[in-house]
């Protein structure tokens, strides 16, 4: 009995780290390619919520989910260019034009998100990868949304792209040493504007999985702090794309510790379990901020670090 | 001969004391000046957004008026609002002076909310009134106080960024509150919203004599006008500040610190939490998710607003409050979401921001002074 339900809380666990993790990776890896720059976009919060309700009603109106992600994505985009731009001014703060951002992306999901609240848009379909078990639990939990594969393909790219392209180099360098970088007659702004835009794509993208696979709709708690959270998994991932993945999935498999408990009867601190992400995530802030590696790893010019 | 020249050069373009004054006057101005231009631009911005989405920014804006401002029952409700704004403010404008950015304010709020509920219920009925609001008060400022002191400790000894923290802990003071609000401390004979035991009539903070408006706007503004004494006029708010412009700076000059970061995040903290003590108290009765209206959100703004200063939050704080006041009937009237005043706040927060690039840019400001010195 109690293998029993060990096996179908694992199992749960499971399921939720391959459903849950997804919104936390697109975020992370969006960061990542932020912060190699050299810049803080603490407004990911708001870009993923835009981008959620931007994909729900692109997907309702047009019928095609797919152009829904397409949509989020363009929104993050043009968030994260807001404030790639507004950025380069001299004496504007990007901390505190992330709080800014986060705030009017919240605001303006909201405003337009009323009307989606009740009607219900075609979602993702899902691939089936457990068949071969011959286990429902499992075959269940196994069932991966492409994005969730799409999402390991862009951190491999950008693991490799890093160390291997020009451009990567160009972003890793203008995060390291921005007067090197313009000593090469490297425009930093420029890379700066397109790494927060481009990472901007990505969170708003991670924003059309929550509204379009998991949960699947649209309301106005449907992000509470992943966007936040995704962003400080980032300096626990020491600004490794295939180490966000990983603390992708970690993150995951803790969202899902509540649900997975309830579903074999443990309903007792319900409410303790949803706060156990973010525990983990200050936990993890607190191991990681101050260690030797992540001081070593950290892109020298980063705000966030100092 | 030289001398002479220099001598009549000193006579000459020594500036009186009133003009000295007035010279500073102008040179402080910029100070108003560029986020009154903020502002105005935001509106124009925000009413382009209404026009977009069909409705009348002038419509909107009257409303505004009307309902923040424009009579004495709306005026009294709109200071009513000020007040959590002003200490929710003050928990962003104190840890800005030292150098930290804590937007954890609408966490503090709740946790300490919850507390100072919390603290009452074994007191109802038995202890007396003021008593007990005074311990409520002490719970609040006190757990409130913790729990943004944690992330100023963690950004101290750890390194941590107490941006991030705060706004984590802000997620889990929600759920701690949630957590016994639904579970141990819930009123079993409210069966439509999870909240703790009410406090009753008695145990409530009553209202200034007069007004309609608690007594939590009078307290606000004597925090504000302290705080701003604290942080001007003594040897501790002059530590804080030279620690905020030039951390090494001060800890080569010996200055403890780690012990100013904490004290001002919990001093912070408090502030906060007290605003959840008045939410609790003096607006809602129990503690319930009600008390988790975004105060700690816009606190953040109208600090920024204010330059951090804590007079000058005081004023904004009442302007957002008329903001929020009215929201109701902009949103009964021209049929508009609860969340057009986060746009609203979203776009000026935006502006604003931008608007600090153009600090020294305006010779008017300081061409005065320029023309003295050459």
């Amino acid at each position: 009995m109690s293998d029993g339900v060990i096996a179908t809380v694992l199992i749960a666990l499971l399921g939720g780290a391959m459903r849950v993790s997804t919104p936390f990776m697109f975020v992370a890896l969006g960061e990542c390619l932020t912060e190699k720059s050299g810049r803080v976009n603490l407004g990911l919060e708001g870009t993923l919520v835009l981008g959620a309700v931007t994909a729900y009603a692109t997907s309702y109106h047009s019928g095609s989910p797919w152009l829904g992600v397409f949509a989020a994505g363009c929104a993050g985009a043009s968030l994260g260019a807001i404030h790639g731009f507004v950025c380069k001014l001299p004496r504007v703060n990007d901390i505190a034009i992330g709080i800014a951002m986060m705030l009017l992306g919240t605001g303006i999901a909201f405003f337009f998100g009323k009307a989606y609240i009740q009607p219900t848009a075609p979602r993702l379909e899902s691939l089936s990868l457990g068949a071969w078990t011959g286990d429902a639990k499992l075959a269940t939990a196994l069932q991966i949304n492409p994005l969730l594969i799409v999402g390991v393909l862009i951190a491999l790219f950008m693991w490799w792209a890093f160390a291997n392209t020009r451009w990567g180099l160009l972003i890793r360098m203008s995060g390291d040493s921005a007067p090197a970088a313009r000593a090469m007659g490297v425009s930093v702004d420029l890379v700066r504007f397109l790494a927060t835009a481009a990472g901007g794509f990505l969170a708003g993208v991670g924003g059309a999985f929550l509204s379009l696979y998991y949960p699947g709709s649209w309301n106005q708690g449907l992000s509470s702090g992943q966007g936040l959270m995704a962003v400080a998994l980032v300096i626990f991932a020491r600004w490794n794309p295939l180490r966000c993945v990983a603390a992708a999935l970690l993150f995951g498999a803790t969202g899902a510790i509540g649900p997975a408990l309830q579903s074999v009867g443990v309903t007792q601190g319900y409410y303790f379990f949803n706060a156990a992400p973010y525990i983990l995530t200050l936990l993890i802030l607190i191991g990681s901020a101050g260690s030797k590696q992540a001081t070593r790893e950290a892109p020298g010019e980063l705000s966030i670090t100092k | 001969m030289s001398e002479t020249l220099c001598d009549v050069g000193q006579k000459h373009f020594e500036p009186s004391p009133l003009r000295a004054a007035l010279l500073r006057l102008r040179r402080d101005s910029e100070y108003i000046a560029i986020p009154v231009l903020a502002l105005l631009v935001s509106a124009a911005a925000f009413s382009v957004f209404l026009l977009g989405v069909g409705k009348s920014p002038l419509e909107f804006f009257e409303l505004v008026h009307r309902g923040g401002f424009g009579s004495a029952f709306s005026l009294q409700n709109t200071l009513q609002r000020a007040a959590p704004l002003i200490l929710t403010a003050l928990a962003v404008a104190i840890p800005a002076r030292i150098g930290l950015v804590i937007i954890g304010g609408e966490g503090a709020l709740v946790i300490g909310g919850f507390a100072s509920a919390a603290v009452a219920i074994p007191m109802i009925d038995r202890a007396a009134p003021m008593l007990t609001l005074m311990i409520m008060a002490a719970a609040g400022a006190l757990v409130g106080g913790l729990w943004i002191g944690l992330a100023g400790l963690l950004r101290h000894a750890r390194g941590v960024n107490e941006t991030i923290s705060s706004l984590l802990l802000t997620y889990i003071g929600i759920a701690v509150m949630n957590f016994f609000v639904e579970g141990s401390l819930r009123d079993l004979t409210n069966p439509n919203k999870p909240s703790t035991k009410p406090l009753g009539d008695a145990y409530m903070v009553g209202k200034i004599p007069g007004t309609e408006v608690h007594w939590g706007f009078a307290v606000g503004i004597c925090i504000a006008i302290l705080l701003h004494i604290l942080m001007t006029r003594t040897t501790f708010g002059f530590a804080a500040r030279v620690t905020g412009g030039n951390p090494r700076a001060a800890m080569a000059q010996g200055l403890p610190v780690g012990k100013l970061i904490v004290i001002c995040s919990m001093l912070a903290g408090a502030c906060a939490g007290l605003a959840g003590f008045f939410e609790v108290a003096a607006i809602q009765g129990r503690a319930n998710a009600s008390i988790a209206a975004g105060y700690g959100f816009t606190g953040i703004l109208v600090s920024f607003l204010a330059r951090h200063n804590p007079i000058a939050i005081i004023v904004v704080a009442i302007m957002f409050g008329g903001i929020v006041a009215s929201g109701g009937l902009v949103q009964r009237r021209m049929d508009l979401p609860d969340a057009t005043v986060l746009v609203l706040q979203g776009i000026t927060f935006v502006i604003l921001l931008v608007s600090e690039t153009l600090y020294g840019r305006f010779a008017f400001f300081r061409d005065d002074e320029g023309r003295d010195r050459t």
